[in-house]
Protein backbone atom coordinates (compact mmCIF):
# COMPACT_ATOMS: atom_id res chain seq x y z
CA UNK A 1 0.00 0.00 0.00
CA UNK A 2 2.67 2.50 1.10
CA UNK A 3 6.36 1.79 0.68
CA UNK A 4 9.33 4.00 1.40
CA UNK A 5 12.82 3.46 0.04
CA UNK A 6 15.81 5.18 1.60
CA UNK A 7 13.63 8.07 2.66
CA UNK A 8 15.69 11.07 3.84
CA UNK A 9 14.54 14.45 5.01
CA UNK A 10 16.71 17.36 6.09
CA UNK A 11 15.72 20.75 7.36
CA UNK A 12 18.72 22.85 6.51
CA UNK A 13 21.68 21.01 8.00
CA UNK A 14 19.52 18.99 10.36
CA UNK A 15 18.95 15.44 9.13
CA UNK A 16 15.54 14.47 10.49
CA UNK A 17 15.10 11.22 8.60
CA UNK A 18 17.92 8.93 7.54
CA UNK A 19 17.32 6.19 5.00
CA UNK A 20 13.96 4.92 6.16
CA UNK A 21 12.88 1.90 4.15
CA UNK A 22 9.71 0.16 5.19
CA UNK A 23 6.30 -0.85 3.99
CA UNK A 24 2.75 -0.52 5.26
CA UNK A 25 0.58 -3.26 3.82
CA UNK A 26 -3.11 -3.06 3.15
CA UNK A 27 -5.15 -3.66 6.28
CA UNK A 28 -2.15 -3.24 8.52
CA UNK A 29 -2.11 -1.01 11.59
CA UNK A 30 1.33 0.44 12.16
CA UNK A 31 2.22 2.43 15.25
CA UNK A 32 5.17 4.79 14.96
CA UNK A 33 6.75 5.52 18.31
CA UNK A 34 9.97 6.92 19.66
CA UNK A 35 11.45 9.84 21.53
CA UNK A 36 10.54 13.45 20.70
CA UNK A 37 12.50 14.81 17.79
CA UNK A 38 13.11 11.33 16.49
CA UNK A 39 11.38 12.07 13.20
CA UNK A 40 8.04 10.30 13.75
CA UNK A 41 5.81 13.13 12.57
CA UNK A 42 8.13 14.04 9.72
CA UNK A 43 8.08 10.43 8.53
CA UNK A 44 4.28 10.38 8.59
CA UNK A 45 4.08 13.72 6.80
CA UNK A 46 6.39 12.43 4.09
CA UNK A 47 3.92 9.67 3.31
CA UNK A 48 1.42 12.14 1.83
CA UNK A 49 4.04 14.68 0.83
CA UNK A 50 3.09 17.34 3.36
CA UNK A 51 6.85 17.25 3.71
CA UNK A 52 8.76 16.69 0.52
CA UNK A 53 11.53 14.15 1.09
CA UNK A 54 15.05 15.36 0.46
CA UNK A 55 16.01 11.99 -1.02
CA UNK A 56 14.48 8.56 -1.41
CA UNK A 57 11.15 7.36 -2.71
CA UNK A 58 7.62 7.00 -1.43
CA UNK A 59 5.37 4.57 -3.29
CA UNK A 60 1.62 4.60 -2.80
CA UNK A 61 -0.05 1.66 -4.54
CA UNK A 62 3.19 1.22 -6.49
CA UNK A 63 3.14 4.80 -7.78
CA UNK A 64 6.22 6.80 -6.87
CA UNK A 65 4.63 9.97 -5.53
CA UNK A 66 7.95 11.80 -5.31
CA UNK A 67 8.29 12.00 -9.09
CA UNK A 68 7.32 15.38 -10.49
CA UNK A 69 4.03 15.44 -12.35
CA UNK A 70 2.24 13.01 -10.06
CA UNK A 71 -1.25 14.29 -9.20
CA UNK A 72 -0.64 14.45 -5.46
CA UNK A 73 -4.14 15.85 -4.82
CA UNK A 74 -5.65 12.68 -6.21
CA UNK A 75 -3.39 10.54 -4.02
CA UNK A 76 -4.07 12.59 -0.91
CA UNK A 77 -7.82 12.09 -1.36
CA UNK A 78 -7.13 8.46 -0.73
CA UNK A 79 -5.09 9.13 2.41
CA UNK A 80 -6.98 10.63 5.30
CA UNK A 81 -4.98 12.54 7.87
CA UNK A 82 -5.71 13.50 11.46
CA UNK A 83 -3.56 16.15 13.14
CA UNK A 84 -2.45 16.75 16.69
CA UNK A 85 -4.18 20.13 16.74
CA UNK A 86 -7.31 18.96 14.88
CA UNK A 87 -7.14 21.75 12.27
CA UNK A 88 -10.90 21.93 11.90
CA UNK A 89 -12.15 24.83 9.80
CA UNK A 90 -13.32 27.30 12.45
CA UNK A 91 -15.65 29.22 10.15
CA UNK A 92 -17.59 26.12 9.15
CA UNK A 93 -20.02 24.09 11.23
CA UNK A 94 -19.20 20.54 12.27
CA UNK A 95 -21.29 19.12 9.43
CA UNK A 96 -19.80 21.57 6.91
CA UNK A 97 -16.34 20.50 8.03
CA UNK A 98 -17.19 16.89 7.32
CA UNK A 99 -19.01 17.51 4.02
CA UNK A 100 -16.52 20.02 2.63
CA UNK A 101 -14.25 17.44 1.02
CA UNK A 102 -17.01 15.27 -0.47
CA UNK A 103 -18.84 18.37 -1.81
CA UNK A 104 -15.93 20.37 -3.18
CA UNK A 105 -13.43 17.69 -4.12
CA UNK A 106 -15.54 14.68 -4.97
CA UNK A 107 -18.46 16.80 -6.18
CA UNK A 108 -21.13 14.87 -4.33
CA UNK A 109 -24.54 16.52 -4.21
CA UNK A 110 -25.25 18.45 -1.02
CA UNK A 111 -27.90 15.93 0.03
CA UNK A 112 -25.62 12.94 -0.51
CA UNK A 113 -22.73 14.62 1.26
CA UNK A 114 -24.90 15.52 4.24
CA UNK A 115 -26.25 12.02 4.46
CA UNK A 116 -22.71 10.69 4.46
CA UNK A 117 -21.60 13.37 6.91
CA UNK A 118 -24.38 12.69 9.40
CA UNK A 119 -23.73 8.98 9.12
CA UNK A 120 -20.05 9.49 9.96
CA UNK A 121 -20.86 11.93 12.77
CA UNK A 122 -23.14 9.35 14.33
CA UNK A 123 -20.32 6.81 14.06
CA UNK A 124 -18.10 9.08 16.13
CA UNK A 125 -21.03 9.88 18.43
CA UNK A 126 -21.45 13.53 17.49
CA UNK A 127 -24.57 13.58 15.33
CA UNK A 128 -26.23 16.06 17.69
CA UNK A 129 -23.33 18.52 17.22
CA UNK A 130 -23.75 18.75 13.44
CA UNK A 131 -24.90 22.37 13.44
CA UNK A 132 -22.46 23.91 15.91
CA UNK A 133 -19.11 25.56 15.25
CA UNK A 134 -15.89 23.78 16.31
CA UNK A 135 -15.19 26.42 18.97
CA UNK A 136 -18.12 25.01 20.95
CA UNK A 137 -16.58 21.54 21.13
CA UNK A 138 -14.18 19.97 23.62
CA UNK A 139 -10.80 18.77 22.39
CA UNK A 140 -11.94 15.16 22.24
CA UNK A 141 -15.03 16.11 20.28
CA UNK A 142 -12.96 18.19 17.88
CA UNK A 143 -10.67 15.28 17.20
CA UNK A 144 -13.59 12.95 16.59
CA UNK A 145 -14.98 15.46 14.08
CA UNK A 146 -11.54 15.62 12.45
CA UNK A 147 -11.57 11.84 12.11
CA UNK A 148 -15.05 11.98 10.58
CA UNK A 149 -13.88 14.69 8.18
CA UNK A 150 -10.96 12.55 7.03
CA UNK A 151 -13.18 9.47 6.68
CA UNK A 152 -15.68 11.43 4.59
CA UNK A 153 -13.28 11.22 1.66
CA UNK A 154 -13.54 7.42 1.99
CA UNK A 155 -9.79 6.96 2.06
CA UNK A 156 -8.02 3.63 1.89
CA UNK A 157 -5.49 4.57 4.51
CA UNK A 158 -5.59 6.86 7.53
CA UNK A 159 -2.58 8.72 8.91
CA UNK A 160 -2.73 9.87 12.54
CA UNK A 161 -0.21 12.43 13.76
CA UNK A 162 -0.25 12.27 17.57
CA UNK A 163 -4.06 12.44 17.66
CA UNK A 164 -4.32 12.44 21.44
CA UNK A 165 -1.27 14.50 22.40
CA UNK A 166 -3.14 17.81 22.63
CA UNK A 167 -6.04 16.40 24.63
CA UNK A 168 -6.89 16.56 28.29
CA UNK A 169 -6.34 13.13 29.84
CA UNK A 170 -10.03 12.39 30.30
CA UNK A 171 -10.67 12.94 26.59
CA UNK A 172 -8.05 10.58 25.30
CA UNK A 173 -10.21 7.50 25.66
CA UNK A 174 -13.11 8.74 23.53
CA UNK A 175 -10.71 9.38 20.65
CA UNK A 176 -8.88 6.08 21.07
CA UNK A 177 -12.24 4.27 21.13
CA UNK A 178 -13.15 5.78 17.77
CA UNK A 179 -9.77 4.72 16.41
CA UNK A 180 -10.21 1.18 17.75
CA UNK A 181 -13.54 1.03 15.96
CA UNK A 182 -11.72 2.04 12.81
CA UNK A 183 -9.14 -0.72 13.35
CA UNK A 184 -11.96 -3.25 13.68
CA UNK A 185 -13.40 -2.07 10.35
CA UNK A 186 -10.14 -3.15 8.71
CA UNK A 187 -8.79 0.30 7.84
CA UNK A 188 -5.11 0.58 6.99
CA UNK A 189 -3.63 2.94 9.55
CA UNK A 190 -0.34 4.60 10.41
CA UNK A 191 -0.38 6.15 13.86
CA UNK A 192 2.24 8.34 15.47
CA UNK A 193 1.48 8.08 19.15
CA UNK A 194 2.76 8.27 22.69
CA UNK A 195 0.00 5.98 23.94
CA UNK A 196 2.04 2.80 24.44
CA UNK A 197 -0.87 0.75 25.76
CA UNK A 198 -2.93 1.67 22.74
CA UNK A 199 -0.09 0.94 20.32
CA UNK A 200 0.47 -2.44 21.87
CA UNK A 201 -3.21 -3.27 21.77
CA UNK A 202 -4.12 -2.31 18.22
CA UNK A 203 -0.95 -2.29 16.16
CA UNK A 204 0.23 -5.14 13.97
CA UNK A 205 3.67 -3.59 13.83
CA UNK A 206 5.68 -1.07 15.75
CA UNK A 207 8.12 1.24 14.01
CA UNK A 208 10.57 2.70 16.49
CA UNK A 209 12.22 5.87 15.20
CA UNK A 210 15.19 7.33 16.99
CA UNK A 211 17.37 10.19 15.75
CA UNK A 212 15.93 9.82 12.28
CA UNK A 213 16.69 6.12 11.98
CA UNK A 214 14.29 3.23 11.90
CA UNK A 215 15.82 1.55 14.93
CA UNK A 216 13.25 -1.19 15.20
CA UNK A 217 10.47 -2.70 13.12
CA UNK A 218 8.73 -5.48 14.99
CA UNK A 219 5.37 -6.88 16.08
CA UNK A 220 4.25 -5.27 19.35
CA UNK A 221 4.67 -8.40 21.46
CA UNK A 222 8.29 -8.73 20.49
CA UNK A 223 9.00 -5.00 20.60
CA UNK A 224 7.54 -4.43 24.05
CA UNK A 225 8.91 -7.56 25.69
CA UNK A 226 12.15 -8.15 23.92
CA UNK A 227 13.44 -5.15 21.95
CA UNK A 228 16.63 -5.70 20.00
CA UNK A 229 18.12 -2.23 20.11
CA UNK A 230 19.76 -0.61 23.10
CA UNK A 231 17.91 2.64 22.39
CA UNK A 232 14.49 0.96 22.40
CA UNK A 233 15.29 -0.65 25.74
CA UNK A 234 16.13 2.71 27.24
CA UNK A 235 13.04 4.31 25.76
CA UNK A 236 10.71 1.58 27.02
CA UNK A 237 12.26 1.73 30.47
CA UNK A 238 11.27 5.40 30.66
CA UNK A 239 7.75 5.21 29.26
CA UNK A 240 6.43 1.91 30.60
CA UNK B 1 7.42 79.07 31.96
CA UNK B 2 4.29 79.30 34.02
CA UNK B 3 3.90 82.94 33.09
CA UNK B 4 4.30 82.12 29.40
CA UNK B 5 1.59 79.59 29.56
CA UNK B 6 -0.84 82.00 31.26
CA UNK B 7 -0.05 84.71 28.74
CA UNK B 8 -0.61 82.39 25.83
CA UNK B 9 -3.90 81.06 27.04
CA UNK B 10 -5.13 84.55 27.83
CA UNK B 11 -4.27 85.70 24.35
CA UNK B 12 -5.96 82.71 22.77
CA UNK B 13 -9.03 83.35 24.79
CA UNK B 14 -9.11 86.95 23.69
CA UNK B 15 -8.74 85.98 20.01
CA UNK B 16 -11.48 83.43 20.27
CA UNK B 17 -13.78 85.97 21.86
CA UNK B 18 -12.95 88.42 19.15
CA UNK B 19 -13.68 85.95 16.38
CA UNK B 20 -16.97 84.92 17.95
CA UNK B 21 -17.84 88.51 18.39
CA UNK B 22 -16.88 89.32 14.82
CA UNK B 23 -18.67 87.31 12.23
CA UNK B 24 -19.59 83.69 12.87
CA UNK B 25 -23.07 83.09 11.57
CA UNK B 26 -24.12 79.61 10.59
CA UNK B 27 -27.56 80.81 9.52
CA UNK B 28 -25.89 82.28 6.45
CA UNK B 29 -25.22 78.85 5.00
CA UNK B 30 -28.60 77.31 5.79
CA UNK B 31 -29.92 77.82 2.22
CA UNK B 32 -26.82 76.05 0.91
CA UNK B 33 -27.10 73.00 3.14
CA UNK B 34 -29.10 70.87 0.66
CA UNK B 35 -26.56 71.69 -2.05
CA UNK B 36 -23.69 70.63 0.20
CA UNK B 37 -25.44 67.49 1.43
CA UNK B 38 -25.83 66.31 -2.15
CA UNK B 39 -22.10 65.86 -2.01
CA UNK B 40 -22.54 63.07 0.54
CA UNK B 41 -23.87 60.80 -2.21
CA UNK B 42 -20.96 61.66 -4.48
CA UNK B 43 -18.40 61.12 -1.73
CA UNK B 44 -20.00 57.81 -0.72
CA UNK B 45 -20.16 56.66 -4.34
CA UNK B 46 -16.43 57.34 -4.72
CA UNK B 47 -15.64 55.59 -1.48
CA UNK B 48 -17.78 52.50 -1.92
CA UNK B 49 -16.88 51.82 -5.55
CA UNK B 50 -13.18 52.44 -4.90
CA UNK B 51 -13.19 50.37 -1.72
CA UNK B 52 -14.80 47.38 -3.46
CA UNK B 53 -12.55 47.47 -6.51
CA UNK B 54 -9.52 48.22 -4.35
CA UNK B 55 -10.34 45.32 -2.04
CA UNK B 56 -10.78 42.87 -4.91
CA UNK B 57 -7.59 43.99 -6.65
CA UNK B 58 -5.77 44.11 -3.33
CA UNK B 59 -6.78 40.50 -2.66
CA UNK B 60 -5.39 39.44 -6.03
CA UNK B 61 -2.17 41.35 -5.34
CA UNK B 62 -1.83 39.76 -1.91
CA UNK B 63 -2.09 36.30 -3.47
CA UNK B 64 0.60 37.38 -5.96
CA UNK B 65 2.76 38.41 -3.04
CA UNK B 66 2.70 34.98 -1.43
CA UNK B 67 3.05 33.20 -4.76
CA UNK B 68 6.02 30.91 -5.26
CA UNK B 69 6.14 32.15 -8.86
CA UNK B 70 8.63 34.98 -8.33
CA UNK B 71 7.67 37.34 -11.22
CA UNK B 72 4.16 37.68 -9.76
CA UNK B 73 5.62 38.55 -6.39
CA UNK B 74 8.05 41.04 -7.94
CA UNK B 75 5.24 42.70 -9.86
CA UNK B 76 3.02 43.05 -6.78
CA UNK B 77 5.86 44.36 -4.63
CA UNK B 78 6.89 46.88 -7.27
CA UNK B 79 3.28 47.96 -7.74
CA UNK B 80 2.87 48.56 -4.03
CA UNK B 81 6.11 50.50 -3.78
CA UNK B 82 4.99 52.85 -6.57
CA UNK B 83 1.62 53.63 -5.03
CA UNK B 84 3.00 53.94 -1.54
CA UNK B 85 6.00 55.92 -2.66
CA UNK B 86 4.20 58.78 -4.40
CA UNK B 87 1.51 61.22 -3.21
CA UNK B 88 -2.09 60.28 -3.84
CA UNK B 89 -2.88 63.71 -5.25
CA UNK B 90 -0.09 63.26 -7.79
CA UNK B 91 -1.50 59.88 -8.82
CA UNK B 92 -4.89 61.48 -9.28
CA UNK B 93 -3.43 64.33 -11.31
CA UNK B 94 -1.54 61.91 -13.55
CA UNK B 95 -4.60 59.83 -14.23
CA UNK B 96 -6.94 62.77 -14.70
CA UNK B 97 -4.73 65.21 -16.59
CA UNK B 98 -2.22 62.95 -18.32
CA UNK B 99 -4.28 60.08 -19.64
CA UNK B 100 -6.10 62.29 -22.17
CA UNK B 101 -2.74 63.38 -23.51
CA UNK B 102 -1.61 59.79 -23.71
CA UNK B 103 -4.61 57.95 -25.15
CA UNK B 104 -6.82 60.79 -26.32
CA UNK B 105 -9.69 59.89 -24.03
CA UNK B 106 -11.00 62.74 -21.86
CA UNK B 107 -11.53 60.87 -18.64
CA UNK B 108 -14.42 62.18 -16.48
CA UNK B 109 -13.53 63.17 -12.89
CA UNK B 110 -15.55 60.32 -11.37
CA UNK B 111 -13.73 57.67 -13.40
CA UNK B 112 -10.35 59.23 -12.74
CA UNK B 113 -11.08 59.34 -9.02
CA UNK B 114 -12.34 55.78 -8.80
CA UNK B 115 -9.42 54.44 -10.82
CA UNK B 116 -6.86 56.31 -8.71
CA UNK B 117 -8.37 55.44 -5.36
CA UNK B 118 -8.94 51.79 -6.31
CA UNK B 119 -5.37 51.33 -7.52
CA UNK B 120 -4.00 53.16 -4.48
CA UNK B 121 -6.18 51.43 -1.94
CA UNK B 122 -5.32 48.04 -3.45
CA UNK B 123 -1.63 48.72 -2.85
CA UNK B 124 -2.22 49.36 0.83
CA UNK B 125 -4.79 46.66 1.50
CA UNK B 126 -2.73 44.03 -0.35
CA UNK B 127 -0.16 44.34 2.44
CA UNK B 128 -2.86 44.01 5.09
CA UNK B 129 -4.46 41.02 3.38
CA UNK B 130 -1.09 39.35 2.90
CA UNK B 131 -0.47 39.69 6.62
CA UNK B 132 -3.92 38.26 7.30
CA UNK B 133 -3.27 35.26 5.07
CA UNK B 134 0.07 34.53 6.71
CA UNK B 135 -1.55 34.77 10.15
CA UNK B 136 -3.94 31.91 9.36
CA UNK B 137 -2.66 28.78 11.07
CA UNK B 138 -0.72 26.63 8.62
CA UNK B 139 -2.63 23.62 9.88
CA UNK B 140 -5.65 24.98 8.00
CA UNK B 141 -3.74 24.76 4.76
CA UNK B 142 -2.51 21.27 5.58
CA UNK B 143 -5.99 20.08 6.49
CA UNK B 144 -7.28 21.33 3.14
CA UNK B 145 -4.33 19.78 1.30
CA UNK B 146 -4.92 16.37 2.85
CA UNK B 147 -8.52 16.50 1.64
CA UNK B 148 -7.10 16.97 -1.86
CA UNK B 149 -8.46 20.51 -2.22
CA UNK B 150 -6.92 22.49 -5.08
CA UNK B 151 -4.98 25.66 -4.20
CA UNK B 152 -7.43 28.28 -5.57
CA UNK B 153 -10.38 26.61 -3.87
CA UNK B 154 -8.47 26.30 -0.62
CA UNK B 155 -7.61 30.01 -0.75
CA UNK B 156 -11.17 31.00 -1.50
CA UNK B 157 -13.04 28.71 0.90
CA UNK B 158 -10.64 28.16 3.77
CA UNK B 159 -7.82 30.71 3.99
CA UNK B 160 -9.28 34.02 2.79
CA UNK B 161 -12.47 33.93 4.94
CA UNK B 162 -10.33 33.47 8.03
CA UNK B 163 -7.81 36.07 6.89
CA UNK B 164 -10.54 38.66 6.25
CA UNK B 165 -12.05 38.05 9.62
CA UNK B 166 -8.71 38.70 11.29
CA UNK B 167 -8.01 41.90 9.40
CA UNK B 168 -11.52 43.37 9.43
CA UNK B 169 -10.55 46.25 11.74
CA UNK B 170 -7.63 47.11 9.46
CA UNK B 171 -9.90 47.03 6.42
CA UNK B 172 -12.31 49.40 8.15
CA UNK B 173 -9.39 51.74 8.76
CA UNK B 174 -8.53 51.52 5.10
CA UNK B 175 -12.12 52.42 4.13
CA UNK B 176 -12.10 55.36 6.53
CA UNK B 177 -8.87 56.63 5.02
CA UNK B 178 -10.41 56.21 1.59
CA UNK B 179 -13.55 58.13 2.60
CA UNK B 180 -11.47 61.07 3.77
CA UNK B 181 -8.96 60.89 0.91
CA UNK B 182 -11.83 60.98 -1.56
CA UNK B 183 -11.99 64.72 -0.81
CA UNK B 184 -8.99 64.98 -3.15
CA UNK B 185 -11.32 64.59 -6.14
CA UNK B 186 -12.38 68.13 -5.42
CA UNK B 187 -9.11 69.11 -7.08
CA UNK B 188 -10.23 67.65 -10.42
CA UNK B 189 -13.66 69.22 -10.27
CA UNK B 190 -15.87 66.37 -9.04
CA UNK B 191 -18.78 67.79 -7.05
CA UNK B 192 -18.13 65.89 -3.83
CA UNK B 193 -18.78 67.10 -0.31
CA UNK B 194 -15.48 68.96 -0.06
CA UNK B 195 -15.86 70.72 -3.39
CA UNK B 196 -19.38 71.81 -2.55
CA UNK B 197 -18.18 73.29 0.71
CA UNK B 198 -15.56 75.27 -1.17
CA UNK B 199 -18.10 76.44 -3.74
CA UNK B 200 -20.40 77.74 -1.03
CA UNK B 201 -17.46 79.39 0.69
CA UNK B 202 -16.38 81.16 -2.47
CA UNK B 203 -19.91 82.18 -3.36
CA UNK B 204 -20.72 83.69 0.04
CA UNK B 205 -17.20 84.79 0.83
CA UNK B 206 -17.34 83.04 4.20
CA UNK B 207 -15.04 80.15 4.93
CA UNK B 208 -15.43 79.07 8.48
CA UNK B 209 -19.07 78.01 8.45
CA UNK B 210 -19.24 75.91 5.24
CA UNK B 211 -15.92 74.19 5.91
CA UNK B 212 -16.84 73.41 9.50
CA UNK B 213 -20.17 72.10 8.30
CA UNK B 214 -18.48 69.88 5.72
CA UNK B 215 -16.03 68.68 8.36
CA UNK B 216 -18.90 67.76 10.63
CA UNK B 217 -20.56 65.74 7.86
CA UNK B 218 -17.30 63.85 7.20
CA UNK B 219 -17.00 63.17 10.91
CA UNK B 220 -20.54 61.80 11.14
CA UNK B 221 -19.92 59.56 8.12
CA UNK B 222 -16.71 58.16 9.59
CA UNK B 223 -18.34 57.57 12.98
CA UNK B 224 -21.28 55.81 11.34
CA UNK B 225 -18.92 53.60 9.35
CA UNK B 226 -16.99 52.76 12.52
CA UNK B 227 -20.17 51.89 14.37
CA UNK B 228 -21.49 49.66 11.58
CA UNK B 229 -18.11 47.91 11.35
CA UNK B 230 -18.03 47.27 15.08
CA UNK B 231 -21.47 45.67 15.03
CA UNK B 232 -20.55 43.60 12.02
CA UNK B 233 -17.34 42.48 13.68
CA UNK B 234 -19.17 41.46 16.84
CA UNK B 235 -21.54 39.33 14.77
CA UNK B 236 -18.65 37.64 13.00
CA UNK B 237 -16.96 36.89 16.31
CA UNK B 238 -20.07 34.97 17.30
CA UNK B 239 -18.60 31.82 15.74
CA UNK B 240 -15.49 32.00 17.94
Amino acid sequence: MIRTEFLCKSFGRLDVLKDISTEIKKGEVVAIIGPSGGGKSTFLRCLNLLEVPTRGRVYVDNVDITTPGVDIKKIRQNMGMVFQHFNLFPHKTVLENVTYGPCKVKHLSKADAEKLGLDLLSKVGLEQKAGVYPSRLSGGQKQRVAIARALAMQPEVMLFDEPTSALDPEMVKEVLDVMKELVRSGMTMAIVTHEMGFAREVANRILFLDSGRLAEDAPPDIFFTNPRSERACQFLEKVL
Amino acid sequence: MVLDFVELSLRDYALLGQATGLNLDFSKIVPNIPFMLQGVGVTLAFTIVSALIGFAWGTILSVFKISTFKPLKWFADFYTSIFRGTPLILQLAIIYFSTPQLIGYAIPPFQAGVITFSLNSAAYSSETIRGGILAVDKGQREAAMTLGVAYPLMMWDIILPQAFKNILPALVNESIALLKDSSLVSTVGALDLMRRGQIVAAEKFIYFEPLIFVGLVYYVMVMTLTWVAQRFERRMRASD
